[in-house]
């Protein structure tokens, strides 16, 4: 599988943020994407994510479902986690779950992956920032798909929970996915590095 | 359990769990509808006569004032993005959101309608009339009221500008709610007409506005 | 040249550089030779003089519903066919529509005060037109409510759509709920048929102010296109010197 963008050329609020810009990422890979701030590496990620509409260029996923977009079968992990305080953790992931078309049993492995299990029942809004991202994690664990669109997955994780997230990523290159990530510290596994926005 | 049944669970479960849950937009029924004999007089005979009018301009602000939260909630906490990547349409996403909003809000109020009847000095049949025309059309106020709720995530705000642009696609649905409520009561008109015209007015919007949430969500996610 | 040159802001401007003065000439024209016209038509036998408010009122009804009309076209060119200046045609028209709704109410009002003895009357038309107003003035504040032009475009594409489904059946309901509510009969505005004398005046008055609209939106496009351009100088300048 390999998941191409050439020349992309991306307009936010009437500013340009980058045009011409390639990138391409092939299955069992990763790609870092790094810059200074505002130099687009959100958008970037939005973009191929169908989020945000692309003002030039083209994307193409070879070797994918041809039945459905990109987005449709890629994970989006943005700054904000998608979760209500109101339900529980179990409830939070389950709906995802079945949301996005996961498997039955994938919820409570993927809890226990992300060392959450025995918050199961909790209310999502007892959960810590660091929790919170581990859930969101989670149901990247829980639906399968192939590409992994992730915006500074690691941010509010701490060094324990950095090196867990760097095992579920080599766990999912080994099966064949993608991964591209925007980040500003070293993610812990092997990454080709894509440059947005110059030396700044 | 599908992805629509799930969407559809669990807004009611957060709408049923968060602030006051559906008892408050009954509150506010209930409060409009106290705010009447204070504005118009006690004179029964007169509050009767109000009544469904009443009735249906309270049930009409409830439904609307909520709705402005419809979209912003998901929008605000990132669930809008991962919808709108979900292999579901988005239009039957939205409506499944608008459909839990009438669950959570709209048919708590046709629940309540008969109860506020009793302070309104309203009749048996009046209160049945005014309850199931309320269940007819509370879903036409909240489906055409959702493009509002769409609306509200591209303005990043909600308040009265909102309610500027629902209310005049509310009316249609107003003059026939109240004219089948007072058909049933005082007749000449029969009941049946304004009554089918609004189960009419209820599926239109059951289609449209769907459509039109999903199209001004589409690219509003900046 | 084609349609889809006119598609260019640049060359659009050119053509309406061009033919702004001549279509200002001839609506001044149009117009005069209908107000003549409407000046020495035979008074009503029932309403005297003052049915001649007619020939201002019955146009200006018309072209609100009309330029709403022409919004749609164009927020289906947002949003179908994502043609450049589709937006800036929805975004002008706005303003100029609710200007003709402002004026059909209240020549409605002024023409009304004679036979109802008030200036309002919760009359079907009347009250339509007012339901219309208060759309166009709700679309205009959209406008004004978000910063970036081409946000603001999509969402009052959906909102005109909307709303022009929504017209007839808002038109058919108080229609409705105005027989429901006065079953004696009025005198209605206008009346069922008009006579050759009155239709005349009236259809020059008619083509008169649509040719005003033409002029007046062709005006304030190349106006907002300019504006969006001062607008694009000025953040390229901010962001210049934010570097």
């Amino acid at each position: 599988m390999r998941l191409s963008g050439r020349c992309l050329r991306c307009v936010r609020g009437g500013r340009e943020v980058f045009s011409g810009l390639d990138v391409t990422a092939e299955s069992g890979h990763a790609v870092a994407i790094t810059g200074p701030n505002g130099a687009g590496k959100t958008s970037l990620l939005r973009l191929l994510a169908g989020l945000l509409v692309m003002a030039g260029g083209s994307i193409g996923l070879e070797g994918g479902d041809p039945e459905l977009t990109l987005p449709e079968q890629a994970h989006y992990l943005g700054h904000r986690d998608a979760l209500k305080p109101a339900l529980t953790v179990s409830e939070n992931l389950s709906f995802w779950r079945d949301f996005l078309g996961g498997g039955k049993s994938g919820e409570s492995d993927a809890l226990a992956a992300v060392g959450l299990g025995h918050a199961a029942h909790l209310p999502a809004a007892y959960l810590s920032a660091g929790q919170r991202r581990r859930l969101s994690i989670a149901r990247l664990l829980a639906v399968k798909r192939p590409v992994w669109l992730l915006d500074e997955p690691t941010s509010a994780l701490d060094v324990t929970g950095q090196a867990a997230f760097a095992a579920i990523m080599t766990g999912h290159l080994a099966g064949g996915g993608i991964i591209l990530a925007a980040t500003h510290t070293p993610l812990g596994i092997a990454v080709q590095e894509l440059r947005i926005g110059g030396t700044g | 359990m599908t992805a629509l049944t799930a969407l559809v669970r669990r807004d009611v479960r957060v709408a049923l769990r968060v602030g006051g849950g559906a008892l408050i937009g009954v509150l506010f029924f209930l409060t409009v509808v106290v705010l009447m004999p204070f504005a118009v007089g006690p004179d029964l005979a007169l509050l009767k006569k109000l009544g469904p009018a009443i009735l249906w301009l309270g049930a009409l602000l409830a439904s609307l004032l909520t709705l402005d939260r419809l979209f912003t909630a998901d929008h605000d906490d990132g669930s809008l993005d991962l919808i709108v990547m979900s292999r579901t349409p988005l239009e039957l996403a939205c409506a499944a959101k608008a459909l839990a909003h009438w669950l959570a809000v709209g048919l708590p109020l046709v629940a309540a309608a008969p109860i506020l009847g009793l302070l309104l000095n309203l009749d048996a049949v009046a209160t049945g009339a005014v309850a199931l025309t309320l269940f007819a059309g509370t879903p036409a106020l909240t489906f055409t009221g959702m493009i509002g709720g769409a609306l509200a995530v591209v303005l990043r705000r909600g308040g009265l500008l909102l309610s500027v642009l629902v209310l005049p696609l509310s009316i249609p649905v107003l003059i026939f709610g109240v004219a089948a409520s007072n058909a049933a009561v005082s007749g000449p008109s029969p009941f049946g007409t304004p009554f089918s015209i609004l189960c009419a007015l209820s599926l239109a919007s059951l289609v449209i506005g769907p459509f039109a949430a999903a199209s001004s969500l589409r690219h509003g996610l900046d | 040249m084609t349609l889809i040159d006119l598609a260019n802001p640049s060359r659009f401007l050119t053509l309406a550089g061009r033919i702004l003065p001549w279509l200002v000439a001839i609506t001044a024209l149009v117009l005069a030779i209908g107000l003549y016209k409407s000046a020495v038509a035979p008074d009503d036998y029932q309403q005297g003089a003052t049915v001649k408010i007619m020939f201002i009122h019955v146009p200006n009804a018309w072209l609100s519903m009309f330029v709403w009309g022409v919004m749609s076209i164009a927020a289906l060119g947002t949003l179908v066919w994502r043609h450049p200046l589709a937006d800036v045609a929805a975004k002008t028209a706005a303003p100029i529509g609710a200007a003709f709704t402002f004026l059909a109410l209240l020549t409605g009002s002024l023409w009304g005060r004679p036979m109802w003895g008030t200036y309002w009357e919760w009359d079907a038309r009347l009250t339509s037109v007012l339901i219309l107003f208060l759309m166009y003035l709700g679309l205009m504040a959209l406008w004004r409510a978000v910063e970036d032009p081409s946000r603001a475009a999509r969402a009052a594409a959906v909102l005109t759509l909307v709303g022009s489904v929504n017209i007839p059946i808002i038109k058919f309901s108080v229609d409705w709920w105005n027989t429901l509510h006065q079953p004696a009969s009025v005198i209605r505005m206008g009346g069922s048929t008009l006579d050759r004398a009155f239709l005349i005046p009236l259809v020059v008055m008619a083509i008169g102010f649509t040719l005003l609209f033409l002029t007046l939106h062709i005006a304030a496009m190349r106006n907002e296109i300019l504006r969006r351009r001062v607008r694009t100088l000025q953040m390229l300048q901010a962001s210049k010197s934010a570097a």
